[in-house]
C-alpha cells in the first residue's frame, strides 16, 4: 500500500452539547476514490469541513503526506494542495463565471485587474476540463449543474493532490454525471486522491475504490467496495436491516381518486396519469425531471398552462390551492423550513393550524375552539410520536427528524383523500423515516390514496405499489410489480428517446 | 469563580423572562426608577392618570400597527390615516351640519362615517399593494402616506378645518361616561375587542401564522392576501379612531395631525416584543409598551427635558429596542 496523502488519528469534534465527530481514523492513498457515507448528521460534513481547513478539530491529529498539520483556513489546506467542492456553492450570483473563479486572486494588470486576461484563462481552465461554459456568462444563468462545474473549476488550480467532493451529483444530469465521473478518473490517473461523499449508493459501483461507513459521529468501518454490497452498506449505515425500515404496504383498490389528464406547466410536457384510492403510487426521477413541478402545479402552485385535473367528480384544474386543500388534497412540501412550518412557533401552535382552518368544532362561525384543537394536535403529535417534551418547543428547535413528523401532523389536521408527500423523508435519519413510513402505510390500507414523489429510490421501490417514471419533463414509464426494480427505473430514468407508458 | 456560580439562577431568570416577555419589564423599571428619582412629581397617582389618558390615542395605533407587524409588515401611513380622517371627517361634519342644521348628531356620525372611508381606502390601497402586486411594505405604505398626506392639505390648502358641531368635542373630547374620560372608554373597548380578535377569532389566528411563515400559510389552506388585506384595513380603521378621537380633542381638522406617531408605534410594538419577522406579538403587551411610550415622554416633560432632545432619545431607543429584539430572536430560535 502506498504511503496516505491524508490520514487522521483519532479525529474528534465536540460542539456545545454534541460530539459531532468521535475519534474517526481515516486514511486516503494516491489515486483513489474513497466515498464517505452515512446519513445525514453521522459527522461527514464534519469531517470534510476539517480536512478542507474550514473547521478545527477538538481532538485528533491530521497528517498530509506523513507530516502533521493544523489548518487555520481552506487557504492553508489548499497550500497543502488540498481542494474542496462543497455541497453549498461558494459562488457569487451576479458576477460572471470568469470573475467567480479568479475571486480573491484576480489576474491584475498594474492595479487593474485584467478582465482579459481573467476570461481567457477561465477559458483555458474549462478546455483542459472540458466543461462547455462561457468564461463571460453570469453565474446566476447557469443551470444548477454548470454552476457545479464552475465550482470544481474554481477549486482545481494550482497543485492538487486532494479534490474533496460533497454530494457533486445531486443536482446534475446523468450525461454531467457521467462527465463528471470521467474527469475523476482522469484525476485518478494522476494520482490524485479523491474523497467522495454521495448517498447514492448505485455511483459506488462506477467509481469508488473503498467506502467509509459513518454513524452519529462514530466510525463504523472502512470496506473495499469489491468486497461489499448496498445491503450490507445500508446496514453499517443505519444500523438495522433494509426489511425493517420499509414495511409491507397491503393494497386496496378502490378506484380512481385522481385524474390529471394532459397536465402542463412550465418545463414539462403533458402528462396524464391516474391516482387510486387505497394504493401509493411511487414517482420517481432526477432532479429537475420536472416530477415535483408537475404536482406542485396540480397543486396550483405553479402556473397550470393546460390539461385537466378531476378529483371526484370535481374540476379542480383552474381551482385555488386551498380550495383543492378543502376539497381534499394535501400537499406535503419539500422543503418544511422555507415552505412547511413557522420555525418561531411551538410545535403545538403549527399543527393546530390545519385543525384551525378546517373550522374543527367552532361554536360561533369564525371564533376558534381552542380547546377542541388542542385535543386534536395532542391525537396528532401522539399519532406521529412526537414527545410530549417537544410540543411545546419551538419547532426551530427541534431536529429534522423531529421537524418532519410535525409537518406529518399537519396533514392530519383536516379531511383528506390525496396525500400528496414530495420528498417526505429527505434530511431525515433512518429511525424516523421507518416511523413516517408505517404512517404511510396506515394511510393507505385505510383506503386513502398516497402520491410519494422522492428522489430516494430505494423508498419508492419498496413502498409503492405502482410508479411513475420522470425523465426530461414527462413520464418515461408507468410501472407495477416485477417491472419495479432499479435496472429498469433506472433506464427510464436516462431515457432520451421517450419510450412511453 | 465563586461569585458566578451564585449569581447564575439569578441570570438565568433574567435571560427566561427576557426570551418570554421581551424587553419591556427592564425598561419599564429603568424609566420608572430614573423618572422618579429626577422629579418628585412623577411617580403621583394624578400624573400617572394623566398618562393613562394621554397614552390612549398611541395605545390604539400601537394595536393597529402590531396587527400589521405580526402579518410580517409594517404601516408607515398610519400618521396619514389620522390625518386624513381629520380633515374629512371635518369636512363632513360642517358640510353635514349645513344640510341637516337640526340633527347634530346626524352630522356628526354622517362625518364620521367619511373618516372611516377615507382610511379604509388607506387601508385598502396598502393591502392591495403589499398583498396583490407584492409591493414592499416599507414602499408601499410610505407612498400612500405622501399621497394621502398630499391630498389632505390640497383639501384644506393647509388651513385648520373649524366650524364642527360643539356636541362632538364636548363629547369626545372632553367628556366622561360614568366619570372616566370617553377616549378612555373607547380604548378600553378596543383593547378587549383587539384581545379577542387576535387570540379567539380565526382571521386572527390566521395573520399569526402568514407573518409567521406566509408559504406555509399557503400550503395549509389560508388565504394569505385577503389576511393581508384585513392586516392593513383594520390597522387604518383604528387609526382612523384615533383620527377621531384627536380631532375631537383639537376641536378641528387639521392635516398634520400624527406626525410622529407611525415611528412611536412601531417603538411601542417593538418593546413590546411584538417581532419585527412577523408571527408574533401579544395585544395586552402592546398595551404596556404604548403607555410605557408615553410614560417615558411624561417623565422627560417632567425632568425638563427639550423636546428636540426627546426626539433623539425616542429614536435610539427604537434602535435598541430592535437590537434587543434581534438578541431574543437569536436566543428563541436557538433553544435559550
Amino acid at each position: 500500500m502506498t504511503s496516505p496523502l491524508i490520514k487522521t488519528t483519532g479525529l474528534s469534534k465536540q460542539y456545545p452539547g454534541v460530539l459531532a465527530l468521535d475519534a474517526v481514523d481515516f486514511d486516503l492513498v494516491p489515486g483513489e476514490v474513497h466515498v464517505l457515507f452515512g446519513e445525514n448528521g453521522a459527522g461527514k460534513s464534519t469531517l470534510i469541513s476539517m480536512l478542507a481547513g474550514a473547521n478545527t478539530p477538538s481532538s485528533g491529529t491530521i497528517e498530509v503526506e506523513g507530516e502533521a498539520v493544523r489548518f487555520g483556513s481552506v487557504a492553508d489546506a489548499q497550500g497543502k494542495g488540498i481542494y474542496t467542492v462543497f455541497q453549498e456553492f461558494s459562488l457569487i450570483p451576479t458576477l460572471t463565471v470568469a470573475q467567480n473563479i479568479f475571486l480573491g486572486w484576480e489576474p491584475t494588470k498594474g492595479p487593474f485587474i485584467d478582465h482579459r486576461a481573467m476570461r481567457r484563462r477561465a477559458a483555458e481552465m474549462f478546455e483542459e476540463l472540458d466543461f462547455p461554459i462561457d468564461p463571460s456568462a453570469v453565474t446566476a444563468t447557469l443551470s444548477r449543474a454548470q454552476q457545479q462545474m464552475v465550482e470544481i473549476t474554481k477549486a482545481f488550480h494550482g497543485d492538487m493532490k486532494v479534490l474533496i467532493l460533497d454530494e457533486p451529483t445531486a443536482s446534475l444530469t446523468d450525461r454531467e454525471v457521467d462527465h463528471l465521473f470521467d474527469f475523476i478518473e482522469t484525476l485518478k490517473a494522476k494520482g490524485v486522491g479523491i474523497v467522495y461523499i454521495s448517498h447514492r449508493m448505485q455511483e459506488f459501483s462506477r467509481i469508488a475504490d473503498r467506502i467509509t461507513v459513518l454513524r452519529d459521529g462514530a466510525l463504523i468501518g472502512t470496506v473495499a467496495m469489491a468486497e461489499t454490497d448496498d445491503a450490507a452498506l445500508v446496514e453499517m449505515m443505519t444500523g438495522r436491516a433494509i426489511s425493517e425500515i420499509y414495511p409491507r404496504i397491503e393494497r386496496q383498490d378502490g378506484g380512481v381518486v385522481l385524474d390529471v389528464a394532459e397536465v402542463r406547466t412550465a418545463g414539462t410536457l403533458p402528462c396524464s396519469f391516474e391516482v387510486r384510492a387505497g394504493e401509493v403510487l411511487g414517482v420517481a426521477g432526477l432532479v429537475g425531471s420536472g416530477k415535483s413541478r408537475l404536482f406542485r402545479s396540480v397543486m396550483g402552485l405553479n402556473p397550470r398552462l393546460a390539461g385537466t385535473v378531476t378529483l371526484g367528480d370535481r374540476d379542480i384544474s383552474q381551482a385555488h390551492t386551498r380550495e383543492i386543500i378543502q376539497a381534499g388534497v394535501y400537499y406535503l412540501s419539500p422543503d418544511r423550513k422555507s415552505e412547511g412550518l413557522d420555525l418561531a412557533k411551538s410545535s403545538n401552535a403549527n399543527l393546530g393550524v390545519n385543525p384551525m382552518m378546517a373550522r374543527l368544532e367552532e361554536k360561533l362561525r369564525g371564533f376558534v375552539n381552542w380547546r377542541a384543537i388542542g385535543d386534536k394536535t395532542e391525537s396528532i403529535a401522539d399519532r406521529v410520536e412526537l414527545s410530549t417534551g417537544y410540543r411545546t418547543k419551538l419547532v426551530s428547535q427541534l431536529s429534522g427528524g423531529n421537524q418532519q413528523k410535525v409537518l406529518f401532523g399537519k396533514a392530519f389536521g383536516q379531511d383528506i383523500d390525496v396525500y400528496i408527500f414530495d420528498e417526505p423523508t429527505v434530511g431525515v435519519d433512518m429511525g424516523t423515516r421507518a416511523a413516517l413510513y408505517l404512517l404511510i402505510k396506515e394511510l393507505a390500507e385505510a383506503g386513502k390514496a398516497v402520491v410519494m414523489i422522492s428522489s430516494d429510490l430505494p423508498e419508492v421501490l419498496n413502498l409503492s405499489h405502482r410508479m411513475l417514471v420522470f425523465a426530461h419533463g414527462k413520464i418515461t414509464a408507468e410501472l407495477s410489480g416485477d417491472e419495479m426494480n432499479e435496472d429498469t427505473v433506472l433506464k427510464y430514468f436516462f431515457d432520451e428517446s421517450g419510450a412511453t407508458a | 469563580m465563586s461569585d458566578a456560580t451564585t449569581s447564575n439562577p439569578v441570570f438565568g431568570a433574567i435571560r427566561n423572562l427576557f426570551v418570554r416577555v421581551g424587553v419591556l419589564p427592564f425598561f419599564l423599571g429603568i424609566a420608572l426608577v430614573l423618572f422618579t428619582i429626577l422629579s418628585d412629581k412623577f411617580l403621583t397617582m394624578q400624573n400617572l392618570m394623566n398618562v393613562a389618558r394621554q397614552s390612549v390615542y398611541l395605545v390604539l395605533v400601537s394595536m393597529g400597527q402590531m396587527i400589521v407587524l405580526i402579518s410580517g409588515g409594517f404601516d408607515l401611513s398610519v400618521g396619514t390615516a389620522i390625518a386624513v380622517t381629520s380633515v374629512v371627517s371635518a369636512l363632513g361634519m360642517v358640510w353635514a351640519v349645513g344640510v341637516f342644521p337640526d340633527a347634530v348628531w346626524l352630522a356628526i356620525a354622517l362625518g364620521a362615517l367619511m373618516g372611516f372611508g377615507a382610511a379604509l381606502l388607506i387601508g385598502a390601497v396598502n393591502g392591495l399593494g403589499v398583498a396583490y402586486f407584492e409591493v414592499s411594505p416599507f414602499i408601499m405604505t410610505l407612498g400612500v402616506s405622501s399621497v394621502a398626506a398630499g391630498l389632505a392639505l390640497f383639501l384644506t390648502g393647509g388651513v385648520p378645518v373649524s366650524g364642527m358641531p360643539f356636541a362632538f368635542a364636548d363629547t369626545f373630547g372632553f367628556g366622561r361616561w360614568w366619570g372616566v374620560p370617553v377616549p378612555v372608554v373607547v380604548a378600553v373597548i378596543c383593547i378587549v375587542l383587539m384581545w379577542v380578535f387576535m387570540s379567539r377569532t380565526r382571521v386572527g389566528t390566521q395573520i399569526y401564522a402568514v407573518g409567521g411563515n406566509i408559504k406555509a400559510a399557503h400550503l395549509s389552506a389560508i388565504d394569505t392576501k385577503k389576511t393581508l388585506m384585513t392586516a392593513y384595513i383594520v390597522c387604518a380603521l383604528i387609526a382612523s379612531l384615533t383620527g377621531l378621537l384627536l380631532t375631537a380633542r383639537v376641536e378641528s381638522g387639521e392635516a398634520n395631525l400624527g406626525g410622529t406617531i407611525a415611528l412611536e408605534s412601531i417603538a411601542a410594538c417593538v418593546i413590546a416584543g411584538v417581532s419585527l419577522r412577523g408571527g408574533i406579538g401579544r395585544v395586552e403587551n402592546v398595551v404596556l409598551g404604548a403607555f410605557f411610550i408615553v410614560l417615558v415622554q411624561n417623565g422627560m416633560n417632567l425632568a425638563q427635558v427639550s423636546s428636540y432632545m426627546q426626539m433623539v432619545l425616542l429614536g435610539a431607543l427604537l434602535i435598541l429596542a430592535v437590537i434587543f429584539d434581534q438578541m431574543r430572536y437569536r436566543m428563541i430560535m436557538s433553544g435559550g
